[in-house]
């Protein structure tokens, strides 16, 4: 489908390759390509769309939108560190009002497949935001981001406890569409993180976003304090890329029929098919748009040439193909 | 228009004091340069462990010659990021993307103006002073710094300004103490209407006060740690009163670098101030 995308430069030998069906889906949502931009890391879509076309995209996945406007918290509110960074952003963003009215409104405009991330701080809140998003069009997934600190737990994160996600997750259920496939977004920050996403499956989720950032901290040794104004942030970047490629291994190998949106890290193409062959039915580029604004398109090209020099025609086929059983010795003995 | 995302190749390194100055050529980033704008570069290639890019204000374009465009940053070292730009040679290949951010905003009609530069905050002062005075504006620079080799061209703003006034803390050159201090008699001398600083958070801060005590329009251009300078990642933000009277966190990269001096609530960058748009409930 992409083959216009290959039309000049390093790309060029691709011509000599097969066309690889780059479509998936995430519960009922079809998708003509895989990738997508991750949550905090793209705003909504505007200012990545001065750089690559987004309705080429698997989807916009916008930033984890609360019912209230929201200032975050103060800074400084990142720190880089070797191949990642530290954000402890708080979640600051319009509230889902002004979020529907301007932001949505805009990537419907626009014609990007939308996938609307909601976070809160209670499972009511959760319920609201999810009420709000029935009657707006356009709309082709919701993540649930339950992995971001919250109130009503003390600090804790709903992801941690299965009870609490299934809780959020069924909350979220019952408020809307059942034509909205639900996503919710787990935390790598666990003990066992199949437990975490079998009780989510059973709540009702839909498919599965894996991994959110996981919980790190930096002193500052001029000041001799955090680094952070929030003290601890979120991890990300090519630094949290294999225990993202663990987790959906993990996933995948218990719950094989659950789809995942894998992310964690992705740089290029190559990385996007680690993810894929551990079992992701479609992959997010994060942390890395900020390193090249134009990212996740360029990924999406470069996971199709992967795909393509090791013989899949279709990205599906593709999906969990490292679970296989291990190739029996006479193929080898053949092939001799 | 749209920034620019390009490879930039590096044409010339030069030393200026403890400053750097790199030019790269950038087809098509002249055409889009204001005063004030920024670009930001990537660090130690593609597979870098330095992810984040590092912003840099836009000193000098050139929009032809033989290279089809080149540009001009000032580079202080500050941690491995800009040592190894500082580092780089004549023909090295680095990722631009720019022009960002919103530029200074320059006066319709002919006005007196003070542009400050503390450190090589003087950087985008050099663009906006040539096209003020093609406006026909009186200009008049005060450029600071700690000490003599923090100073940042110093002698080729000269040609530019009405008069240039030159403080650093220690009296190694022109007078002692802060622009601040001087600051009140420039006003005087030259009747200002409108005062462009660029340079760290506490001379802007300082600055925006004097602006306001003498009743002179401020733009300032701040100075925050930035990790994607395109706004996306909301880790720049300073509060900022809008003008419908409503503090908001701002992002420094999209809706500045150049804010209102009066707009920006100085004392509090680096807070959350209770009356900001969404701010937390008391309690936690």
């Amino acid at each position: 489908m992409s083959r216009a995308l290959f039309s000049s430069g390093p790309m060029d030998h691709l011509a000599m390759l097969p066309a690889v069906d780059m479509s998936t889906s995430i519960g009922v949502f079809q998708t003509p390509a895989p990738v997508f931009t991750a949550s905090g890391c793209a705003a909504a879509g505007k200012e990545l769309d001065q750089f690559f076309d987004i309705t080429q995209l698997g989807g916009i996945v916008t930033k984890s939108v609360m019912l209230a406007p929201r200032s975050g918290r103060a800074t400084p509110r990142m720190a880089e560190t070797p191949s990642g960074m530290l954000n402890s952003i708080g979640l600051q963003g319009p509230g889902i009002d002004s979020f529907i009215e301007h932001d949505l409104a805009w990537l419907r405009q626009r014609g990007a497949r939308i996938v609307v991330s909601i976070a809160g701080s209670s499972v009511d809140e959760y319920s609201k935001l999810a009420a709000k998003l029935r009657s707006v069009e356009g709309v082709s997934a919701i993540e649930v981001n339950i992995s971001c600190p919250n109130v009503e737990e003390r600090g804790q994160v709903f992801a941690c406890d299965p009870v609490a996600a299934s809780n959020v997750i069924q909350a979220v259920r019952r408020n809307s569409d059942l034509k909205t496939p639900i996503i919710a977004k787990l935390s790598p920050d666990v003990t066992n993180i199949v437990t975490i996403a079998s009780a989510v499956e059973r709540a009702g989720a839909d498919a599965l976003a894996v991994i959110n950032t996981t919980l790190g901290m930096v002193i500052d040794l001029d000041t001799m304090r955090p680094a952070l104004g929030g003290i601890t942030g979120g991890l990300s970047g090519p630094a949290i890329r294999p225990i993202a490629v663990r987790c959906v291994w993990q996933i995948h190998q218990a719950l094989p029929n659950l789809p995942i949106l894998g992310m964690g890290g992705i740089r290029n193409g190559q990385d996007a098919l680690q993810f894929i062959l551990a079992g992701a039915s479609a992959v997010s580029v994060g942390t890395v748009t900020f390193h090249d604004p134009s990212a996740p398109l360029r990924v999406q090209q470069e996971l199709e040439l992967a795909l393509a020099e090791r013989g899949f025609t279709a990205l599906r086929d593709a999906i969990g193909y490292g679970h296989r059983s291990p190739d029996l010795p006479e193929i080898h003995e053949e092939l001799e | 228009m749209p920034p620019l995302q390009l490879t930039g190749q590096v044409l010339d390194v030069r030393r200026a004091g403890m400053y750097t100055v790199l030019s790269l050529t950038a087809p098509g980033l002249a055409e889009r340069t204001r005063p004030g704008h920024f670009l930001n570069i990537g660090i130690g290639g593609e597979e870098s462990a330095l992810l984040l890019r590092r912003a840099f204000a836009i000193y000098q374009v050139q929009s032809r010659g033989v290279y089809g465009g080149s540009v001009d940053i000032v580079i202080g070292v500050h941690g491995q990021g800009t040592r190894w730009l500082a580092e780089r040679r004549r023909h090295d290949n680095l990722s631009i993307v720019g022009p960002l951010g919103r530029p200074f905003t320059l006066p319709k009609n002919p006005a007196n103006c003070i542009l400050i530069g503390g450190g090589y905050g003087t950087a985008p002062l050099f663009m906006l002073a040539d096209q003020l005075r093609e406006r026909g504006c009186r200009v008049d620079v005060i450029a600071g710094a700690a000490t003599e080799e923090k100073l940042f061209g110093t002698l080729e703003i000269k040609r530019a300004a009405s008069t240039l006034t030159v403080t650093t803390d220690d009296g190694s050159m022109g007078t002692q103490g802060r622009v601040t201090d001087v600051l009140d008699d420039v006003i005087t001398r030259s009747a200002a209407d409108v005062i462009y600083a660029c340079g760290p958070m506490g001379m802007l801060s300082a600055v925006a006060a004097v602006a306001a005590a003498r009743g002179v329009y401020a733009q300032c251009s701040v100075e925050e740690a930035m990790a994607c300078g395109i706004g996306v990642c909301m880790t720049c933000v300073m509060p900022v009163i809008g003008d419908d009277g409503i503090t908001r966190m701002l992002r420094s990269c999209v809706d500045g670098p150049v804010f209102r001096g009066d707009q920006v609530r100085w004392s509090e960058v680096g807070t959350i101030p209770p009356d900001t748009l969404g701010a937390p409930t008391g309690g936690h």
